[in-house]
């Protein structure tokens, strides 16, 4: 007898099948379209959104590469909240045998599943997000003491995989298309408690701005839908606090 | 589909916006009343006459408990984000209203 | 559509009115017991410096903490922004100063000397 293997047992070849809903369209316009997916055992939305692709409608466009939770480009809209399709299971999202999939919210749509993620990515920019080194390659290498208090709140954001799952979760994002998001300011905090870094007075600037970090209400779903567990709200708080910090600091 | 959004701080903030933007549409009719002390003072007595029915003293339980909540909730957000105590913000948040209904609860109690 | 000196501002606000806010609720709940009326609440009130300095400082912080406050309302769910952001910021506060200072008055001008 044929050994049955976890890809085979209950669920497979029963006939069962999902009932999957999945955004066909642009930012323009479109639909929800209806597709009958076999269901099995072990299945990720991502395997059932590559199934469609593959033996039901090749014209499906959607994004993805490592299917690892390491990339950071296969988050979509589930039933309505932002994840990472490539480690999200079927069975944990599956509501009476159907599943809804739609592109990133708060995010332009290229087309079907694929969100433009071009603003995502300027406002990493614009908050200061890019490193300026504090020494050049002559120099020694500053040492970093990985327990030191500062170090440590940088260590806290720098698993970040841009995968916008945050931006796409927060409101204030979605109420003020300025505000420059939860994954931006997170970085612009890692790099000002970063010791190699050196710009941090044009950080300060770069958050303080008509879209910067005090447009922010705490309401932390950021840190609620972060697949990696991390804590924007509370970086963005630290910002809040350094800004106001400065403000009477550079008052005098 | 919006997103699921109905976690603890998410209601926090609903919570927080509700409340000041009901504080900011009630301020005006307050002033408004209140200016009558000076003009017409029998305009004021009539109108804390009629503030003796039940419903607008349950409305005013309800003002009462929306302006508490308003301030600890603040005070939430202010200690968040200016002193280090990020770790139990919903409890923080749980106790804020708590601490608005033993407040405005008071205050029923004494209109009763 | 807050920067960093309109968030200082309403958090200053907000600080100045915490203890102003419960110091209000608590005469509330005093002054309610047996009732209101114009009297008692003048009584208290007129002619008091002390009461006059309590709420005129209040109406000032709070007309500021509101405008602030309906302004982000006003831009995150209406979409206004630039001129009219601003204008609507400023008549609102102004409104709300206004209105708070004739109460003011109505309530703590010494009696008989208008």
């Amino acid at each position: 007898m044929k050994p049955v293997t976890s890809q085979e047992s209950e669920l497979d070849g029963q006939g069962v099948t999902l009932d999957v809903s999945v955004w066909r369209g642009t930012s323009e316009g479109g639909g929800y379209q209806r597709f009958e997916v076999p269901a099995l055992e072990n299945q990720t939305i991502l395997d059932v959104v590559s199934w469609i692709q593959h033996y039901a409608d090749a014209t499906l466009t959607y994004r993805f590469a490592c299917r690892v939770g390491m990339c950071g480009s296969c988050a979509m809209m589930v039933n309505g909240q932002p994840r990472w399709t490539c480690r999200t299971h079927v069975k944990k999202v599956l509501k009476a045998g159907a599943v809804q999939i739609g592109p990133l919210r708060n995010l332009p749509v290229i087309k079907d599943l694929a969100a433009d993620m071009d603003p995502f990515f300027d406002k990493w920019v614009t908050a200061g997000g890019a490193h300026a080194p504090s020494a050049t390659r002559d120099d020694p290498i500053p040492p970093v003491d990985p327990q030191d208090a500062i170090r440590v709140e940088a260590s806290a954001g720098i698993e970040c995989i841009n995968c916008s799952i945050c931006y796409a979760a927060c409101d204030t994002v979605a109420g003020n298309p300025d505000y420059l998001g939860p994954a931006a300011l997170q970085r612009a905090w890692t790099l000002l408690n970063d010791a190699k870094h050196d710009a941090h007075d044009q950080i300060l600037d770069a958050v303080s701005g008509v879209g910067g970090c005090h447009n922010c209400h705490s309401m932390g779903s950021c840190t609620v839908f972060c697949p990696n567990d991390l804590d924007p709200m509370s970086a963005i708080a630290g910002l809040k606090r350094e800004t106001a910090k400065s403000f009477f600091r550079r008052r005098k | 589909m919006k997103p699921a959004r109905a976690h603890p701080l998410w209601l926090a903030f609903v919570l927080h916006r509700v409340s000041g933007l009901a504080l900011a549409l009630f301020l005006p009719l307050h002033f408004w009343v209140l200016s009558y002390a000076l003009t017409a003072p029998e305009k004021l007595n009539q109108f804390l006459s009629f503030a003796e029915q039940p419903i607008v003293k349950i409305a005013e339980f309800g003002l009462i408990f929306l302006l508490a909540v308003h301030v600890f909730g603040g005070l939430r957000l202010m200690a968040m984000e200016w002193l280090p105590w990020s770790a139990p913000q919903k409890s923080l948040a749980a106790g804020a209203v708590g601490i608005a209904v033993l407040i405005s609860g008071t205050f029923f109690l004494q209109v009763v | 559509m807050l920067n960093l000196r309109l968030y200082m501002l309403q958090r200053i606000t907000a600080l100045i009115m915490a203890p102003l806010t419960l110091g209000h609720i608590a005469v509330m709940i005093y002054a309610v017991q047996g009732g209101l009326s114009a009297e008692e609440i003048l009584g208290r009130t007129q002619g008091s410096i002390f009461w006059f300095l309590f709420y005129g400082s209040f109406v000032l912080v709070v007309a500021t903490h509101a405008a602030i406050g309906l302004r982000v309302i006003a831009h995150e769910m209406t979409g206004l922004t630039g001129r009219a952001l601003t204008g609507f910021t400023w008549g609102t506060g102004l409104l709300l100063l206004a209105m708070g200072t004739q109460a003011l008055i109505a309530v703590t001008w010494p009696a008989g000397m208008t």
